[in-house]
């Protein structure tokens, strides 16, 4: 038994060693032939070294009031995407806000099973996971993937028709939670039966991506299109194995959820959230990132760790330890992509604090950007087994939870929003001080957040570890964290609203379109102050 | 990195290797061991109860993993000794759950056998812990004017019922609490290798 402990866990470590030797010697002997020119990828002919911000007064760069390359098919996709995104962040908040009164109000809204917490907790994950974040970025992804690749999309209708059965699924999976139908693992509650038209939904998306990859005008693939094609092949791929009914029972089962679960956050929603700011922080401010070639490490390091964490969410569970210990080494080990992301994306924005000041846009993704480095950091420590035992059952692990969904990715999303909307659409978005208002409104929010969390999340970890306490003490002791929860949560939501007011405005107001005034293209005459 | 192919293939490999390694090597080891002995499967009451538990999304606040006394208390706060891979052979979906927000229930049977208590606890925690988050679950109960014959009467102070009504257990209530009494996992370990002991190896070594 322990024979078999042991060479398991020495043959992928083993091989992961090896992998990263390759992969040290491919990038040193260029096999990979990528050069640091290839950074300026992002670049048009004409563009870089000026500020590029269809928000900001001082931009330098014109959007062309409707980009020649963007056929309507592809527009109304994208508007389709990003539009449903924000409708499920909106709702999705609203549950959010719900579940988390209730945890300090437990006699409110008990009247019918539909509101009680565990359902609108549920509805809150699958209404920001699969349809916030997903749509959002997959969204981006759709305007990137082809803007990169010099080309248009590729079977824009095929695309389309994935958005709609995407939507409807997620629709449909939310509210068979809230009637009490699901299937009962966390990340996979959605029914197996509408999980299949999830899977179609994705398949949808994955192919005139890759068939616009396969017609791109341009030599080389840019770091964007290395996270963003990843994350097309491996989420269809857990998707569908972590779904299979009937295969999975018992603690086994655990494990394929957890193996699930993590690979959702580390090899979809992350590659998504890392694709996008690869691109924006470089694209707003103008000049290419720190180390071109680091972003390869970062790349298929992060493949080859992250896949394999998934069981540091069962740290002292009924599963054997050699799995345990395996995903606790591999990580510890995302540090080393996690710093090579962070030397190449934040060198480049916090070596330019003006254009933090200039964009907020830029504000948005490169604080993201940042708050990925420190929940994968925070990650890393959490999944070491001494801390682990203070914070695995507690809120402290929301906290993190938040930190990195919603920190890191959300806010990569929000600022990648702003920055494409106003090129989609060719017109300004109609309320400035509404981007600078969302931006204050969720930074604080989030930071009361995730402050209450920590601290209460740590405080009920060593109640729970001290047996001359009763466990309730545990439970109490969280009570004024989680209303400070609340409180922060409530500044979030109220920031997504302003965020989904601004793009209503945008649609159906009367807004300035950029070709109005060829004088002073980037700026709506009332956008007289965007930064603050 | 100018060719997709490669990428892709590559990329692939990587995640069949995590699977091989999570997914598969956890498989090959536990599905083929036997149930306890001292394990029964679930009657079909106490799987509808199961699926109420499901439904309701118990599982966000409440654990079914007993840490090992090496690493948390849980024995000593009466959670149980700590589960292997064996106890857990009729569970589809798992349940482990991830928070503790409330307390451990893997023996929540065992160490709360009382149907009465169950009931009540469930129409309204606060009747019995009165600084309890747990939510209350009202809609699994009916209030009636009278009880009629063959009905479960809930007891409930008088201050958390509507007045001058007597609160009867629907079908779901009596069904979930079967799933909880059912919850006793106080026969001898079976399979102590097929768990995490890695805080174990390091009492030992220190
Ligand atoms: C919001 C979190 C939450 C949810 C959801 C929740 N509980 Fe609880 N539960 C608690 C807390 C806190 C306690 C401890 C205080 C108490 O006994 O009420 C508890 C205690 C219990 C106990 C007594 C355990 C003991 O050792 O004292 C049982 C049994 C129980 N819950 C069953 C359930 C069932 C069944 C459900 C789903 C229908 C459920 N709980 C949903 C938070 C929750
Ligand atoms: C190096 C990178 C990271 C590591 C090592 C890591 C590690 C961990 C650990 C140990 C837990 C706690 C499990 C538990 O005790 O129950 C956790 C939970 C979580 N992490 Fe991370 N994390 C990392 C990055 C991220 C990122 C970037 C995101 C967001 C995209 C993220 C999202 C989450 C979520 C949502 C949870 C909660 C899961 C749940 O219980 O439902 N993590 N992570
Ligand atoms: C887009 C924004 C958001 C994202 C991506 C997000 C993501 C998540 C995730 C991944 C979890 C699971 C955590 C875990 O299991 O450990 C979760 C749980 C939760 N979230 Fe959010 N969230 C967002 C916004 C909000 C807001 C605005 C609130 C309002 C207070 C909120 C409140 C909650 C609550 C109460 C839970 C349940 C925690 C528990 O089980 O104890 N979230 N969210």
């Amino acid at each position: 038994m322990n024979f078999t402990i042991g060479t398991l866990l020495a043959f992928s470590f083993a091989a992961s060693l090896i992998a990263i030797a390759a992969l040290i010697w491919a990038i040193s002997t260029h096999q990979f032939r990528i050069t640091e020119s290839d950074a300026r990828t992002v670049f048009g002919d004409e563009e870089g070294g000026k500020l590029d911000d269809p928000t900001s007064p001082h931009s330098d760069s014109h959007p062309s009031a409707v980009d020649p390359a963007l056929s309507p098919e592809w527009r109304r996709l994208l508007i389709v995407m990003f539009v449903t995104a924000t409708a499920w962040l909106v709702f999705g908040s609203i549950f959010g806000l719900i579940a988390s009164l209730k945890l300090h109000l437990p006699d409110w809204l008990t009247g019918s099973a539909a509101l009680t917490f565990g359902r609108m907790r549920t509805m809150h994950l699958n209404s920001v996971i699969y349809g916030f974040l997903s749509l959002g970025g997959v969204g981006a992804a759709l305007w990137l993937v082809p803007t990169l690749f010099k080309t248009h999309l590729h079977k824009p209708r095929l695309a389309m028709l994935g958005a709609v059965i995407w939507n409807l699924a997620v629709f449909a999976g939310v509210i068979v939670i809230g009637a009490g139908w699901n299937d009962g693992l966390e990340w996979l509650e959605i029914p197996w039966q509408i999980d299949i038209f999830l899977a179609i939904g994705g398949a949808c998306f994955a192919i005139p991506l890759l068939y616009t990859a396969a017609a791109r005008r341009v030599n080389h693939i840019y770091v964007t299109g290395w996270y963003y094609l990843g994350g097309l092949v491996w989420f269809p791929v857990l998707f569908l194995l972590a779904n299979l009914p009937g295969v999975h029972s018992g603690a086994q089962q655990a494990t394929t959820n957890w193996w699930f679960a993590h690979n959702v956050l580390g090899l979809w929603l992350t590659p998504l959230g890392l694709g996008a700011a690869y691109y924006f922080i470089p694209k707003i401010i103008g000049k290419p990132i720190y180390s071109y070639r680091l972003s390869l490490l970062g790349f298929w390091a992060l493949a080859l760790f992250y896949s394999q964490v998934g069981m540091h969410h069962l740290i002292g569970g009924p599963v054997p330890t050699w799995v345990v210990s395996l995903s606790v080494v591999q990580s510890v080990m995302m540090v080393v992509p996690v710093v090579a992301v962070a030397i190449n994306q934040h060198t480049l924005s916090l070596g330019n604090l003006w254009a933090w000041r200039e964009s907020l846009p830029l504000r948005f993704v490169a604080l993201g950007a940042i708050l990925y480095t420190l929940a994968s950091l925070q990650g890393s420590l959490e999944a070491v087994r001494a801390f682990n035992t203070v914070t695995h059952f507690t809120h402290y692990t929301v906290a993190h939870a938040h930190l990195g969904a919603y920190g890191f990715v959300a806010l990569v999303l929000f600022g990648g929003i702003y920055y494409m909307l106003p090129r989609v659409t060719g017109r300004a978005w109609p309320m400035p001080w509404a981007i600078s208002l969302h931006f204050w409104l969720v930074v604080a929010g989030f930071a009361v957040y995730f402050i209450s969390l920590t601290i209460g999340g740590w405080l009920q970890g060593l109640a729970m570890l001290d047996a001359t306490r009763d466990w309730l003490a545990s439970m109490e002791v969280t009570l004024p964290y989680l209303a400070g929860r609340s409180l922060g949560g409530a500044l979030m939501t109220l920031g997504h609203l302003v965020f989904a007011a601004n793009l209503a405005v945008l649609f159906f107001g009367r807004t300035r379109r950029f070709e109005d005034d060829s004088d002073d293209v980037a700026t709506p005459a009332t956008a007289t102050s965007t930064g603050a | 990195m100018n060719r997709v192919l490669p990428l892709i293939v590559v990329a692939l490999a990587i995640l069949a290797f995590a699977t091989l390694l999570l997914v598969a090597g956890p498989a090959a080891q536990i599905r083929s061991i036997d149930p306890p002995e001292g394990l029964a499967p679930y009657t079909a009451a106490e799987l509808r109860g199961r699926n109420e538990y499901i439904s309701l999304g118990c599982v966000y606040c409440h654990s079914q993993q007993p840490r090992s006394p090496e690493q948390a208390p849980d024995v000593l706060r009466g959670w149980g000794r700590p589960s292997t891979a064996a106890d857990y052979v009729y569970d589809e979906p798992h349940l482990l759950g991830t928070m503790r927000t409330g307390p451990d229930l893997l023996n929540a049977g065992a160490r709360l056998p009382s149907r009465a208590w169950q009931l009540t606890h469930l129409y309204q925690p606060r009747a019995i812990v009165p600084q309890s988050i747990m939510p209350a679950f009202p809609f699994l109960f009916e209030a009636k004017e009278q009880a009629a014959q063959g009905d479960v009467v809930v007891k409930v102070p008088a201050r958390h019922r509507p007045e001058g009504k007597v609160i009867v257990a629907r079908q779901e209530a009596l069904d979930l609490v079967d799933y909880l009494l059912s919850l006793d996992r106080t026969y001898p370990a079976e399979r102590t290798d097929l768990r995490d002991n890695g805080f174990m190896a390091q009492e030992e070594d220190s």
